[in-house]
């Protein structure tokens, strides 16, 4: 009896343990997809010009700064790192802007049309940008937007608007709608309630959306190099300049435009999951 | 003084109609329960009092003041939430003093009002906590002092206790009916336990299907019901309701016994009694004994009556069988009768 219910046992044992190493290796291959490109980026950037082009290469950077330091001093590179920094901030301020109110609209209101709203939020990601590209310069162009840093944010903050909106609804889906009705009750205003007592609840996801925001300027790069020519952003910029640069030199700038984003990334991680509704608090 | 009128008061949802010309008074100080199934539109009534639905049509009126026009803050009212809705960014103490601040009372004062209404409702050594901290009871707490500590005229209560355990609510309970007879404020309470409304009412409004069906003292409604779903709904078991059909002008026969009733013009009427309203044996109700089910103090015996259900207390020396075959004599002056067409009590 026992030798006969054994067996099967043992072949799910044996499935199920098939079944374990599969999902690591794959785990493990997905990391090192990912990983792998940006150790070398690190290594390479952190190492001197004539390293980097040596064979066999050291498993560890030397951390020479040679290359990083002839970057930042290369001609127009502050300048177009400010203008980096100067769209994102107009990214992040105008998306959290227009995107908050209506992730808290979604969130607290029922009106008609909301679903096809939320869809349509999410349908402005479907179009590639470079269908868009052309018509919107000439529009630019016409309106006087083109090579502004506050036209280059407004087609960004399209780009990060609906993941504005879908974080900050979840985020205030997850707070009570009583609470909020608790403070009307004790004497707040609308607006005083949600300046009380939602948005200090809701502050971190706030903030951990708008740096989201951030990145996805800092990282654009098509937009950048079509809609500006004098006032580049640093993607556009190495994207025209690094071309005929020595192979150093485009190490140094992949690394200075990757490193903030993944720290950004990295610190706002547990609010990405909370778009999509996985409860990871 | 803080009378509250309910004065046609109607709600609708799209298609979907919560309340049906809803008209109550409530006196200054009284402590009014409404009660009713889940979806009977009680909790809506109490929003609308509060302020956080508005009505399709009625007007709500708080101490002589129209008010069903005014935001929630200007209403006098404060709300006792079922989670509670303590402000998790805050302290107990800061909770508390969350409506005192918004009337930007001196800080002595605010201070004073935190402290005593903490001391009443035995708070006072979690006041630097905050509700993450707290258990279930303790949030409660917090929730009623908050409500208390704004001395409003009237304190809204939606349910309170029904998140606590057994043991806790009985506690609360009697807590709250000490705590808000003493704060002399007009209370609405929100329920669906009957025990709770019988225990804490002045006066309980028994809800269906977006109507009051009767407002009366804990002790009518139970006696007296207004209509047949009063007595089906408070009681535990409920009443027992038999068919009776015209013997003569003013009686009525039912299950091969001939009562003295009303008279009227129907043929048929509903006979109804409590199950501690019957005696065993003597000139009775021809019944048949399916269950027994000692409970101490008396007995549950469930019968056929007439092909139905009938529910009897008997005394727990009652010697009954199953399968036994009793005759239960109804008490005659608490036998009711009801219009089987309108349900109401005749």
């Amino acid at each position: 009896m026992s030798a006969v219910s054994e067996a099967p046992a043992a072949a799910t044992a044996d499935a199920r343990k098939a079944g374990d190493w599969l999902l690591i290796a794959t785990a493990i291959l997905l990391c090192v997809w990912v990983l792998l490109p940006i150790y070398l980026l690190i290594v390479n950037a952190l190492s001197s010009p004539d390293e980097v082009t040596a064979f066999p290469k050291r498993f560890f950077p030397s951390f020479d700064f040679g290359s990083l330091s002839f970057f930042i001093n290369f001609a127009g590179v502050a300048r177009a790192l400010w203008n980096s920094v100067l769209v994102a901030t107009l990214t992040m301020v105008l998306a959290i802007g227009f995107g908050a109110p209506a992730g808290y609209a979604l969130s607290r209101f029922d009106f008609p049309g909301k679903g096809t709203f939320r869809f349509l939020v999410l349908m402005t990601r479907a179009f590639p940008l470079p269908l868009l590209a052309l018509p919107l310069a000439v529009m630019f162009i016409r309106t006087g937007l083109d090579d502004t840093a506050i036209g280059l944010a407004l087609v960004h903050t399209t780009l990060a608007l609906p993941f504005a909106v879908l974080i900050t609804f979840s985020l205030f889906s997850g707070i009570p709608v009583e609470l909020e009705e608790a403070a009307w009750t004790l004497g707040c205003t609308r607006w005083q309630a949600f300046r009380k007592v939602i948005l200090p609840l809701a502050l971190p996801g706030i903030a951990a959306s708008a740096v989201f925001a951030f990145t996805i300027s800092w990282n654009e790069v098509f937009a950048a190099a079509v809609l500006t020519i004098e006032n580049r952003t640093l993607t556009a910029f190495l994207l025209q300049s690094l071309g005929e640069s020595p192979l150093y030199l485009k190490f140094a700038g992949g690394a200075a435009l990757v490193v903030p984003a993944l720290i950004f990334i990295f610190a706002v991680r547990k609010y990405l999951f909370a778009m999509w509704g996985i409860a990871n608090r | 003084m803080a009378e509250i009128a309910i004065k046609g008061v109607a709600k609708r949802f799209g298609g979907f109609t919560a309340l049906h010309q809803v008209d109550l008074t409530i006196a200054d100080q009284e402590f009014m329960v409404l009660l009713g199934a889940s979806g009977c539109g009680k909790t809506t009534l109490l929003r609308i009092v509060a302020g956080l639905e508005t009505p399709s049509q009625g007007e709500v009126w708080i101490g002589g003041r129209r008010v069903d026009h005014l935001p929630p803050r200007d209403r006098g009212t404060a709300m006792v939430f079922q989670n509670y809705a303590v402000f998790p960014h805050l302290t107990v103490f800061e909770n508390i003093a969350f409506g005192l601040r918004m009337k930007k009372l001196p800080q002595q004062e605010v201070e004073r009002r935190v402290t005593r209404t903490a001391e009443l409702m035995h708070i006072e050594q979690l006041l630097k906590r905050y509700s993450g901290q707290l258990s279930g009871g303790q949030r409660q707490r917090v929730a009623v002092a908050r409500a208390l500590a704004m001395e409003p005229d009237v304190i809204l209560m939606d349910e309170p206790l029904s998140n606590l355990d057994a043991l806790l609510r009985l506690e609360m309970r009697a807590e709250l009916k000490g705590v808000l007879a003493a704060s002399k404020t007009t209370t609405i309470y929100v329920t669906h336990d009957q025990v709770e409304a019988m225990s804490l009412a002045d006066r309980i409004a028994v809800m269906h299907q977006g109507r009051i069906v009767q407002a009366a003292s804990p002790v009518e409604v139970y006696r007296n019901p207004a209509a047949r779903f009063v007595g089906s709904f408070i009681g535990n078991p409920p009443m027992n309701f038999l068919p009776a059909t015209k013997a003569a002008n003013d009686s009525w026969s039912v299950a091969g016994l001939t009562l003295p009733g009303p008279k009227s013009d129907r043929q048929k009427l509903e006979f109804a009694i409590r199950p501690e309203d019957v005696d065993a044996g003597g000139e009775g109700l021809q019944a048949t004994v399916r269950v027994i089910e000692p409970l101490g103090p008396h007995t549950l015996v469930t019968c056929d009556v007439e092909g139905g259900l009938f529910r009897a207390i008997l005394e727990s020396n009652a010697s009954v069988q199953v399968g036994d075959h009793l005759r239960l004599a109804p008490k005659p002056d608490r036998i009711r009768w009801f219009d089987p067409e309108t349900t109401n009590a005749l």
